[in-house]
């Protein structure tokens, strides 16, 4: 008999597919079951969020970064308020750091169970994203409470946050985390050793600590490949370093490492914002400074020149000097940069977002290349890609 | 040492200039030496940049150099951050470097995506983030903000059209400068130019 060749065959995987993750559209090569070439095309979901930044004032510009990883909104607005800050040269009352970094871990928690949990459910494991929602739902009231939106919440600005915490709020923050580590015990127990999801996990999507650099890798992609790296602790911002947390490092590089990783990520997390519950100070948590944030409404009522300051900022806005800067945050996903350019007038300059995801999805050639095709939804799912970012 | 006397002190490769801005260095090179220049920030045991973070270019239409490309390396092992600049002109085109970092692939690709700047030597430079036969590169200044062409479903023919951009009022441009700061404003455009 003759060996016949066979020609590949091109698969589309997307843009309307569950374990996508949103409007992904993959196209294939295989050979029989094994992926020759993966060739993800992205944009389906292109805003122009870049172009619009620049036609807009500063602060007007800021709600669009909830919009890009909708999954943790505050912490892209972070960046873009350190980045703002850091041309203006202003600094933030302390209050008001511990309130953001309150919300930046409770960001990430949201985060890391959305992704967890549609992990699972790529790979077989319905129940995790049933508890899952419940708790994330729980935190989106916090969000709620705090900034009347449970999604876009636009509530991290230039110089601080918009208002003070509600009251009893750190008290139910603080009663919910102690009965979270239940949910992430339980969710463990699923999980961590089950059969069926190690089969699916474990060597698959390996990537070496060398590759992962050169490949763009950040955050919980990075660490589980054995880095130790970690924004918050290498180049502290806020009051991260006065706190005490740990950095979990994978071993094996592996979807199942990266999973482990997200898993302690949420326990460090839980530890923060108990850490941040028990020695949040008084006092303000805005700038005082009257030309970047805005009067109080109280103020407001009596005072011309407040009304005047507030009308000012919110027609016009302000001025940073002209300048350039790279400013990045721990987002949950990796490193979330933005290079921002001022030429000192009202409006960005220049915006580049620098969404950690897009360099993920690039390297997807490269991780599933060999495998089987099952192989490529979970690795997709320990990547931890959201659409909204990567198209930006 | 601080990493910008570092610099100045090992790299052999000519640069035009290095400076330190809001505490983040900045290295100006002519488009030929960049490429060893990112060799050397890669190799030196100084430097060791060994991630490319993220690849962006500005666009001022109106200076000789249009296009200003800028380049943001972190080095993990010395947890130090450098950006390197590069200004070309509107029809120059920049040599890939996604032979050294992975992770240019796709940066370069959307590069030339949002700005049309050609990078040569990249294995495959297709549009990344626009749409499929979109024309024009969005990010430019001279793009308009509402673009050109608009998408809508049409029910009779039921099927995805593509229509020119009709709009019932101009779309407003308001000037928020204050007259009193005019002048200064004034006074940095020609300084710019």
């Amino acid at each position: 008999m003759t060996d016949t060749k066979i020609k590949p065959i091109t698969m589309n995987f997307g843009p309307q597919h569950p374990a996508a993750h949103g409007v992904l559209r993959l196209v294939m090569e295989m050979d029989g079951e094994i992926i020759k070439r993966a060739d993800p095309h992205i944009g389906l979901l292109h805003r122009g969020t870049e172009k619009l930044i620049e036609n807009k004032t500063y602060v007007q510009a800021l709600p669009y970064f909830d919009r890009l990883d909708y999954v943790s909104p505050m912490n892209q607005e972070h960046a873009y308020a350190l980045a703002i800050e850091k041309l203006l040269n202003v600094n933030v009352p302390l209050r008001g750091q511990y309130i953001r970094v309150l919300f930046c871990e409770i960001g990430r928690i949201l985060n890391h169970i959305l992704n967890i949990t549609t992990f699972a459910i790529d790979v077989g494991a319905m129940t995790p994203l049933l508890w899952g929602f419940e708790e994330r739902e729980k935190l989106m009231e916090f969000y709620e409470r705090v900034s009347g939106a449970r999604l876009h919440a636009s509530y991290i600005r230039p110089g601080g946050v918009h208002q003070d915490l509600p009251d009893g709020l750190l008290e139910d923050i603080g009663l919910w985390a102690d009965q979270f580590h239940v949910f992430i015990d339980d969710v463990e127990t699923l999980l961590t050793e089950n059969r069926i999801f190690k089969q699916r996990t474990v060597g698959i999507g390996k990537v070496s600590r060398d590759e992962a650099l050169s490949l763009g890798f950040s955050g919980p992609c990075l660490r589980a490949s054995g880095v130790k790296w970690d924004l918050r602790k290498s180049q502290p911002y806020e009051v991260y370093d006065k706190l005490d947390f740990d950095i979990p490092v994978g071993k094996t590089g592996d979807c199942y490492a990266r999973y482990l990783v997200r898993m302690e990520e949420m326990r460090q997390s839980l530890k923060l914002i108990k850490q941040v519950i028990s020695e949040i100070p008084n006092g303000d948590y805005i700038t005082e400074d009257k030309k970047i944030a805005p009067p109080k409404r109280s103020e407001m009522k009596g005072s011309m020149e407040a009304l005047i300051h507030h009308f000012k900022l919110y027609t016009e806005g302000f001025r940073p000097p002209k300048g350039r800067t790279y400013t990045c945050v721990e987002a949950p996903k990796g490193e979330f940069g933005i290079i921002l350019e001022s030429d000192g007038s009202n409006k960005p300059y220049r915006c580049k977002i620098r969404a950690p995801g897009f360099y993920f999805l690039s390297s997807l050639d490269y991780m599933s290349k060999g495998h089987m095709l099952a192989d490529s939804v979970a690795i997709i799912g320990s990547l931890d890609i959201v659409f909204g970012e990567i198209d930006r | 040492m601080s990493l910008s006397s570092q610099i100045k002190e090992y790299c052999n490769v000519k640069y035009r200039s290095i400076k330190v801005a809001l505490n983040q260095v900045e290295i100006s090179v002519e488009k030929d030496n960049l490429l060893k220049l990112i060799q050397f920030l890669k190799d030196d045991p100084s430097c060791l940049f060994d991630q490319l973070s993220d690849i962006t270019a500005v666009d001022y239409p109106n200076k000789k150099d249009r296009f200003l490309i800028i380049y943001q390396f972190l080095s993990v092992s010395n947890n130090q951050r450098v950006r390197v600049l590069c200004s070309i002109k509107a029809n120059d085109v920049i040599p890939s470097i996604s032979k050294l970092y992975f992770s240019a692939l796709w940066a370069e690709r959307e590069l030339w995506d949002m700005f049309g700047i050609y990078v040569e030597g990249h294995p495959d430079l297709r549009r990344i983030l626009t749409d499929y036969g979109f024309q024009g590169h969005p990010l430019r200044k001279d793009f308009p903000l509402t673009g050109f062409d608009e998408v809508s479903y049409e029910t009779e023919s039921r099927r995805v059209v593509y229509n020119k951009v009709k709009l019932t009022q101009d779309y407003r441009d308001f000037d928020f400068n204050s007259p009193w700061g005019a002048e200064d404003t004034i006074k940095d455009k020609k300084n710019n130019d």
